[in-house]
């Protein structure tokens, strides 16, 4: 497909403004690529909207081209949801970056789609109340791209996922009328739940423009806690000991000997390097149940043979930890040039049988493997540290790709926790879903964005 | 050979995923949220050059120019990577390809980075022809009759933050070794080119301090540039032949410690190993310099620091953590613990503390209007803690951050670190000698 003519790029800035607009090399190369490593796409306009008018003009505009929309936000995806296709028109939602309202009497919060994620807990923090979905890129990622993609992160466990917050929506849909779904009451069963067809949807079915979500009262207090293990397995028995115990923490992450290595060499917090697993725990609450179950869970990972057990001093040294958490995905990356993350997720009694599995696949394909997660919802990220450029060993990495699903599956796994389809993984979802669930989801899409103008070549071709 | 994103190491432009948790740190992507003007963007632009998907253009020229080269993105980035290489590289390249070049840009290119930056004595002269300008009343005349205004624009911009020249310079103040009642170790100080010019008596601070700490200094009256201009802004050949200038003159083996007093010519001394690793003469010199440079924050407490035992007064002091000092050399907590040794003064946390002001070398020069944000962000930030004194630690942000306070209209005073501990020094004496 040819580059918009200068008649339309005209028509285009007449829209958004010619400072938001961007056609040079210089400018748009920088959008040809999100959080995913070794994919990128063709950027040659991008535009950037002020307002849900604006994206409805674009969208309308595009339409009468035919030609198709990739929206982004910050561009932390995981799953290359919005590497630009061939001819597209790059719809980047930063500017809309304003907190509309926050609603204390009825819990809720009410949002641009361009908010930083982590700006939305700090505004509700003022209030005493409380964001939980905490993804790993949350002081950059947006809140739209979090609904689009159905982020997880650390607090899964215990206060779920991005879907869970979501009340309410405002859509610009793919013939670009602007829709609004939900509302800030907790009983709602007027009708489909239309809200939930977009969360998760990777910006294949509309363009989430603005968010109304729940917030929670915050915690009163808060622990966190250290263990470090010469046996991955005592890990993950713990956290099945601490699940059997009937405690729900809001947080049990670990990390393998290889994460723990290259978050130290970034964070130089003092974590061990030479354990094999270390669970990072935290539980949050009113002061007195916080006390007893933090006592419990040290006893719990004592009993299972930590080799030390530390509660962190204070606010400070916590916040410390979950950050060096956080940054576990991107600081693998100093070890090989290439970096290729994975997301699968597995019933939690199945997640030392799957970290074992990726061992052993890694082994016998003779590639570098780190593996970090959250251990107390089945989530896994094994991230394989390669090269691009060697095809031998990308042609090993992809083997080992494969076989890590097929034992996934098999454990009655996803192949995706939290990063979403996007390209990266939709070789592998019609496996997953079967075939008639597959052909529903291609049919809702047909049905509502019939000439696939919306993010083309997501989710699935 | 020329610098070329081409030749540079492909793994160290692949060492960027382009995560984007560099984004919240960078000035520029905050300031405009366009991609371009971000760490990661930058990265993928010069990976197009290498990969020669993308020409060299005065676009990109420019973008490397907007860059603050302030390294708020290697504190931020988890996977390492080493993005003032790749901005030097790419300056360099852009450099020797003669983009953006106009007459009156390559001749002060050519006066600074060939001509006074390249020989002490002339830059100490033209100081002292500038102060005598100053001192004459010359300026104030010229200002009052409209004079300055005969000046080309670049200069008639740039005249009225002209900083005011020291009246004594480094040699005048501190003798080639001065030696302390009971020395432990030998060291040798770094006087500067800005600094020496502006800030000598910092200079003689830091002398005192150190002696005062156990140190013999020694202080050579004439002292090259460290090169740290030249290497930001693409002069490659000049930075090695000033790396070797100096290691000739400050001999790495005849030193415990070779010490910096300035964020910015730190960041750079410290990295010659890397500067001259295919020099076969230099090259294992340059690494032992490397073990032996310190930040002079850095080496006091590595070795220990005395705690005055009289301090200032009431002092609230907040401090400004200079971009190279902080991002470049990470030395963030040994100047809060060094004012903390001083009894009496209170230590404020100032916002986004180690956020750019925006003087990032000449960028406040290349840059006038992005520089005048962040001064005008970064003025609002001091206020607001209300402290009387604002501690840093580098001559650039000091002139910098001055100018904007003044143009505020508030009365907070800048002092380094070590001149503040100096005057404990000194006041602890005082007392001493009046009671005795």
């Amino acid at each position: 497909m040819s580059a918009l003519s200068p008649a339309q790029l005209a028509r285009l800035r007449a829209i958004v403004g010619s400072e938001n607009v961007l056609t040079s090399p210089e400018d748009t190369i920088p959008y040809g690529f999100d959080g995913t490593a070794a994919l990128k796409g063709p950027a040659e306009t991008v535009v950037l909207p002020g307002s849900t008018e604006e994206i409805s003009a674009v969208v309308k505009f595009a339409g009468e081209y035919g030609r198709a929309i990739v929206t982004r936000g910050s561009g932390t995806g995981l799953s290359g949801g919005s590497v630009p296709s061939e001819g597209c028109i790059i719809l980047c939602l930063t500017r809309l970056d304003k907190i509309l309202s926050v609603d204390a009497a009825n819990l809720t919060v009410r949002a641009q789609c361009g908010v930083i994620t982590a700006a939305i807990d700090a505004a509700v923090l003022q209030h005493g109340l409380f964001y939980p979905p905490d993804p790993g890129s949350m002081k950059i990622s947006t809140i739209g791209g979090n609904v689009a993609e159905n982020s997880g992160g650390l607090r899964g466990l215990k206060y779920g996922v991005t879907r869970d917050y979501v009340m309410g929506l405002e859509v610009v849909l793919p013939d670009g009328r602007i829709a609004q779904f939900g509302n800030a009451c907790v009983k709602d069963v007027a009708g489909y739940s239309m809200k939930d067809l977009f969360i998760g949807s990777e910006g294949t079915l509309g363009i989430i423009t603005e968010v109304l979500l729940k917030v929670l009262p915050r915690p009163a207090a808060r622990r966190t806690m250290l263990a470090s293990y010469d046996r991955m397995e005592d890990a993950a028995q713990t956290v099945s000991d601490i699940i059997a115990a009937k405690i729900i923490p809001c947080t049990l992450e670990f990390l393998d000997r290889m994460t723990i290595g290259c978050v130290e060499d970034y964070a130089k917090i003092g974590l061990p390097r030479d354990c094999e697993a270390l669970l990072l725990m935290e539980t949050d609450g009113h002061p007195a149940a916080v006390a007893e179950e933090a006592e419990q869970m040290l006893a719990l990972a004592r009993a299972r043979g930590a080799r030390d057990v530390r509660v962190a001093r204070d606010d400070a040294e916590a916040l410390q930890l979950a950050s060096a958490r956080r940054s576990a995905f991107s600081a693998l990356a100093r070890v090989r040039p290439t970096t290729i993350l994975e997301d699968v997720t597995v019933p939690r009694d199945k997640l030392a049988e799957m970290v074992a599995f990726v061992a052993e696949v890694a082994k016998k394909h003779n590639l570098l493997v780190g593996t970090f997660g959250h251990m107390g919802d089945g989530n896994l990220h094994p991230t394989f540290l390669t090269d691009e450029r060697d095809a031998a060993e990308m042609a090993r990495v992809h083997e080992a790709l494969e076989e890590i699903v097929t034992k996934t599956l098999a454990l009655g796994g996803t192949i995706t926790g939290e990063h979403g389809v996007g390209l990266a993984k939709k070789a592998w979802l019609r496996r997953q879903v079967g075939e008639n669930s597959h052909d529903l989801m291609r049919e809702i899409k047909r049905a509502w964005d019939p000439r696939n103008l919306l993010n083309p070549g997501k989710i699935f071709d | 050979m020329k610098p070329s994103l081409k030749l540079l190491d492909y793994s160290i432009l692949q060492q960027c995923m382009h995560c984007g948790m560099c984004l919240p740190a960078c000035p520029t992507y905050v300031a405009t949220k366009k991609e371009r003007h971000s760490p990661r963007g930058r990265i993928s632009l010069m990976r197009a050059v290498a990969d020669g998907e993308l020409k060299l253009s005065p676009a990109f020229a420019d973008e490397m120019s907007y860059c603050l080269g302030c390294l708020a993105c290697e504190t931020a980035c988890p996977a390492g990577v080493d993005y003032s290489n790749l901005l030097e590289t790419a300056r360099a390249e852009v450099q020797s390809a003669g983009l953006n070049q106009t007459f009156t840009s390559r001749f002060w290119r050519t006066v600074t980075m060939r001509g006074l930056f390249m020989r002490p004595r002339l830059l100490r002269f033209a100081g002292r022809l500038l102060w005598l300008y100053q001192r004459l009343g010359l300026q104030t005349a010229f200002r009052k009759i409209g004079l300055t205004k005969l000046l080309p624009p670049d200069l008639r911009r740039l005249e009225p933050q002209c900083p005011t020249i020291a009246t004594k310079f480094s040699p005048q103040l501190i003798r080639p070794v001065e030696t302390p009642a009971k020395s432990r170790h030998r060291v040798a100080l770094l006087t500067g080119c800005v600094q020496d010019l502006v800030f000598a008596e910092l200079n003689r601070d830091t002398a005192d301090v150190l002696l005062a700490n156990g140190c013999e200094v020694h202080t050579p009256p004439v002292q090259p540039c460290c090169g740290s201009l030249h290497a930001h802004n693409g002069e490659a050949a000049a930075a090695k032949t000033l790396a070797k200038r100096m290691i000739d003159l400050f001999p790495p083996a005849q030193f415990d410690g070779i010490i910096s007093n300035s964020g910015g010519c730190g960041n750079h001394l410290r990295h010659y190993g890397a500067l001259l690793a295919d020099d076969p003469v230099y090259a294992p010199l340059a690494k032992l310099w490397d073990t032996k440079l310190r930040d002079i924050h850095e080496w006091l407490l590595e070795y220990g620091c005395l705690a005055p035992r009289t301090g200032l007064g009431d002092l609230t002091v907040t401090y400004h953590d200079s971009c190279h000092l902080t991002h470049g050399q990470k030395v963030t907590k040994q100047p809060r613990d060094l004012l903390k040794l001083i009894p009496g003064l209170k230590l404020v946390e100032l916002p986004e503390a180690n956020w750019c002001c925006g003087s990032a070398g000449i960028y406040n020069i290349t840059q006038p209007v992005q520089s005048e944000q962040l001064l005008v962000r970064k003025v609002g930030h001091v206020i607001g803690t209300g402290a009387s004194v604002l501690a840093t630690a580098n001559p650039g942000c000091h002139l910098q951050i001055a100018r904007g306070l003044r143009q505020a209209g508030s009365p907070i005073t800048l002092v380094p670190p070590v001149t503040l501990l100096a005057r404990a020094y000194r006041a602890q004496q005082k007392r001493k000698e009046s009671i005795t």
